[in-house]
C-alpha cells in the first residue's frame, strides 16, 4: 500500500523543518445541515505532545473520530501517520493508539491477556508480545498484579496500563481522549510522566482534556469553539495573546461566548 | 443537618471496605463538598444518606432523622442528583419536572421561585425529550428535579464530571444562589479547585477522610516551605527537582512545579538547579492550594 508523503500533500506544512504526524486542511463534517467540525486546519509534529481542548459539544469527539480514521470527512484532507483519511483509514488505525475513559482495556481479563490480545490486534508476533509484556509489567511494577483481573485492579493503575498498551506497538501517534478523568491527583501526574516519556521517544501525543493544569503541559494547545479552531499555540503565546493569567481564562474567554453547549 | 458518626460500608466476600468509619457532620444551610478522587467512597456515602443503602457499622441523620429507621422521612425531604443522568430519557423536559413534581405530591406552579434561574435557561427545550438534551442541559434539568419539592437538603454527587470548565463554573455560580436560599448542600467532586467554592470541605480517599475544615484553615496548615518554580522544559526540570536532596516533594503544577523543601533554603535549590543546567529558571514561593494539601496528605499514606 502506497505511504503518503507529508510533504507532497495539498497545501504546504505550516512548518517545513519538522516532521508532521498530523496535517488537517479545512477538515469538515457535516450531518445534514448541522456542521459538527467546521473546517479546521492544524498541523502537529513528531514528538508533541498536543492538547486538543473545547467545551463539551464544540466538535472535539467528531474531528478525533475523523483523525483516527473512525469517520469519513465531508470535505477537506488530512493526512494522519503518513495515510490519507479517505483511502488509507484501515491503516491509519494500524499506526495509531488510541485510550479513552470510555475505552481502555478488558475488565474480565487479567493484564497478562489484554497485553497478549492487543498486542496481537495490532499485529505483533508472539516473540515480540512476550518481550514487549514482560518490560511493560516490569516498567509499571505490576509483577504481582499481573495475573489479576484488570477489573480489580484501582482506576490509576488501570489508566497506567491501558496507556502502555496502546503504545505497545509503537504508534508515530497516540489520541488520548480525558484520560485523567476523576483519577487523584498524584496518580494523574504519575500518569503524565508517561506521557512525557513517551513524547521524548518520539511519539507524538495528541490529548484532550478539561483540566487545565494539563493543558499547561502541552507544546501547543487548540480550543474549539462551535466546530471551528478559535485558538492554536503554545500555552505561553496564548495567556500574552488573550491578557490571561492562565489557561483556564484563556479558556473561558474563549468557551463562553459559544452559541453551541453540551 | 447532617451528621455522620463511623459510618461503614464493605461490598463483596472480601469485605472490601469502601466506606472507613467516616464521621462529619454539616450545618443547616452550608455548602459541603466532599472532596476526592474516584474510588474514594464518596458515591457509596451519597447512597447510605439518601436511604439507597444500608451501611454495615455506623450511624447517620439527615434533619434528624436516622437513615435506616426513618428512611421514609428523609426520601420525602431531600433532593439527590447522582452521578449519571438519572432522569427519563423519553419524557420532555415539562414531562419530567411534572413527574417529580407529582411524585413529590407539589406542582411545578408552587415551588417555581427556586427553580426559575436555572430553568429558564432550559425553558426553550421544554418540549423536547429529555434524551436529546445536550450533556450540560441534562445536568440543568435533574438540578430542576431534584429541587421541584423544596428539599431542605440537596445531595449533588459528581454534578460536573466530565464537563468543560466553563459549564463547571456557571454550575457553582448556581449553586451558590441556591444556598442563599438556605438550602443544605453536600455536594462532591474530583475537582480539586472546586473546593474552594464551599463554605468547608472533607478531603478524602480510599474510604477516609484526610481532613474535615474550610478550604482557607485546610491550605492554611500545609506546614512545609512550597516553592513554585518554572523553566524552559518541565519535564527536565522535574527530573531534576526529584533528584535534590533537599527535596520533600515535588511536582507537576500546572504552568510551574510545585517543591516541598526540607528547610528554607530556595536560593540553595535555585543555585543546584543553575549548576544543573535549567535552563529559563524562574522561582518564586507558591499558593498552597487544597490540591497541594491533597497530594501531602495522599503521600503520608501508600498510595497505589
Amino acid at each position: 500500500m502506497e505511504k503518503v508523503n507529508p510533504t507532497n500533500a495539498n497545501g504546504t506544512s505550516l512548518n517545513p523543518e519538522k516532521e508532521t504526524v498530523i496535517e488537517a486542511r479545512e477538515l469538515t463534517k457535516r450531518f445534514g445541515d448541522f456542521i459538527a467540525t467546521n473546517a479546521i486546519t492544524l498541523d502537529v509534529y513528531r514528538g508533541e505532545i498536543f492538547g486538543f481542548l473545547g467545551a463539551n459539544g464544540a466538535g472535539k469527539t467528531t474531528a478525533m473520530r475523523m483523525l483516527c480514521g473512525l469517520s469519513v470527512p465531508t470535505s477537506g484532507t488530512a493526512i494522519i501517520a503518513g495515510y490519507d483519511v479517505y483511502r488509507q483509514r484501515e491503516l491509519i488505525k494500524k499506526h495509531i493508539g488510541y485510550m479513552s475513559q470510555k475505552f481502555s482495556l478488558y475488565d474480565d481479563l487479567t493484564v497478562r491477556e489484554n497485553i497478549q490480545f492487543f498486542g496481537g490486534i495490532y499485529g505483533l508476533t508472539n516473540a515480540q508480545i512476550k518481550d514487549k509484556s514482560q518490560e511493560l509489567i516490569a516498567r509499571l511494577g505490576l509483577e504481582k498484579e499481573a495475573a489479576r483481573l484488570v477489573g480489580t485492579l484501582p482506576l490509576g493503575w488501570k489508566q497506567k496500563l491501558a496507556f502502555s498498551v496502546a503504545i505497545l506497538h509503537d504508534p508515530r501517534i497516540v489520541f488520548l481522549d480525558e484520560p485523567t478523568g476523576g483519577v487523584d491527583p498524584v496518580t494523574r501526574r504519575q500518569f503524565w510522566d508517561l506521557i512525557y516519556t513517551a513524547a521524548d521517544n518520539g511519539v507524538t501525543v495528541f490529548v484532550t482534556t478539561h483540566y487545565m493544569d494539563e493543558a499547561e503541559y502541552c507544546n501547543r494547545i487548540s480550543i474549539m469553539v462551535d466546530g471551528r479552531i478559535e485558538a492554536l499555540d503554545e500555552p505561553q503565546r496564548l495567556k500574552e495573546q488573550f491578557s490571561a493569567e492562565s489557561m483556564e481564562e484563556v479558556f473561558y474567554t474563549l468557551a463562553r461566548g459559544a452559541r453551541r453547549s453540551d | 443537618m447532617i451528621e455522620l458518626n463511623e459510618l461503614t460500608k464493605t461490598y463483596g466476600k472480601e469485605k472490601k471496605v469502601a466506606v472507613d468509619r467516616v464521621s462529619f457532620s454539616v450545618s443547616r444551610g452550608e455548602l459541603f463538598g466532599l472532596i476526592g478522587p474516584d474510588g474514594a467512597g464518596k458515591t457509596s456515602i451519597f447512597r447510605i444518606l439518601t436511604t439507597l443503602l444500608l451501611p454495615d457499622g455506623g450511624t447517620a441523620a439527615v434533619d434528624g432523622h436516622d437513615i435506616v429507621k426513618d428512611y421514609r422521612a428523609i426520601r420525602n425531604t431531600v433532593g439527590y442528583m447522582p452521578g449519571k443522568f438519572s432522569l427519563y430519557q423519553d419524557l420532555t423536559v415539562r414531562e419530567n419536572l411534572n413527574f417529580f413534581a407529582t411524585v413529590f405530591g407539589t406542582t411545578i406552579e408552587e415551588n417555581y421561585d427556586l427553580i426559575k434561574d436555572i430553568y429558564v435557561q432550559i425553558e426553550r427545550f421544554s418540549d423536547r425529550r429529555a434524551g436529546k438534551l445536550s450533556g450540560g442541559m441534562k445536568q440543568k434539568l435533574a438540578l430542576c428535579c431534584a429541587l421541584i419539592h423544596k428539599p431542605t437538603v440537596l445531595f449533588l454527587d459528581e454534578p460536573t464530571t466530565g464537563v468543560d470548565p466553563v459549564s463547571r463554573r456557571e454550575f457553582w455560580d448556581m449553586l451558590k444562589r441556591l444556598k442563599e436560599q438556605a438550602i443544605t448542600i453536600l455536594v462532591s467532586t474530583p475537582y480539586m479547585d472546586e473546593a474552594t467554592r464551599c463554605d468547608r470541605i472533607a478531603l478524602i480517599q480510599a474510604g477516609q477522610i484526610l481532613a474535615i475544615d474550610t478550604p482557607g484553615n485546610i491550605t492554611a496548615s500545609y506546614g512545609d516551605t512550597l516553592l513554585a518554580v518554572k523553566a524552559s522544559n518541565m519535564h527536565i526540570l522535574l527530573k531534576a527537582l526529584s533528584a535534590y536532596s533537599g527535596t520533600l516533594n515535588s511536582y507537576a503544577f500546572g504552568e510551574y512545579a510545585h517543591v516541598a523543601l526540607r528547610n528554607n533554603q530556595s536560593e540553595a535549590l535555585e543555585q543546584w538547579l543553575l549548576d544543573a543546567g535549567i535552563e529559563g529558571l524562574q522561582i518564586r514561593s507558591a499558593q498552597v492550594t487544597v490540591e497541594d494539601v491533597f497530594i501531602k496528605l495522599l503521600g503520608n499514606r501508600a498510595t497505589v
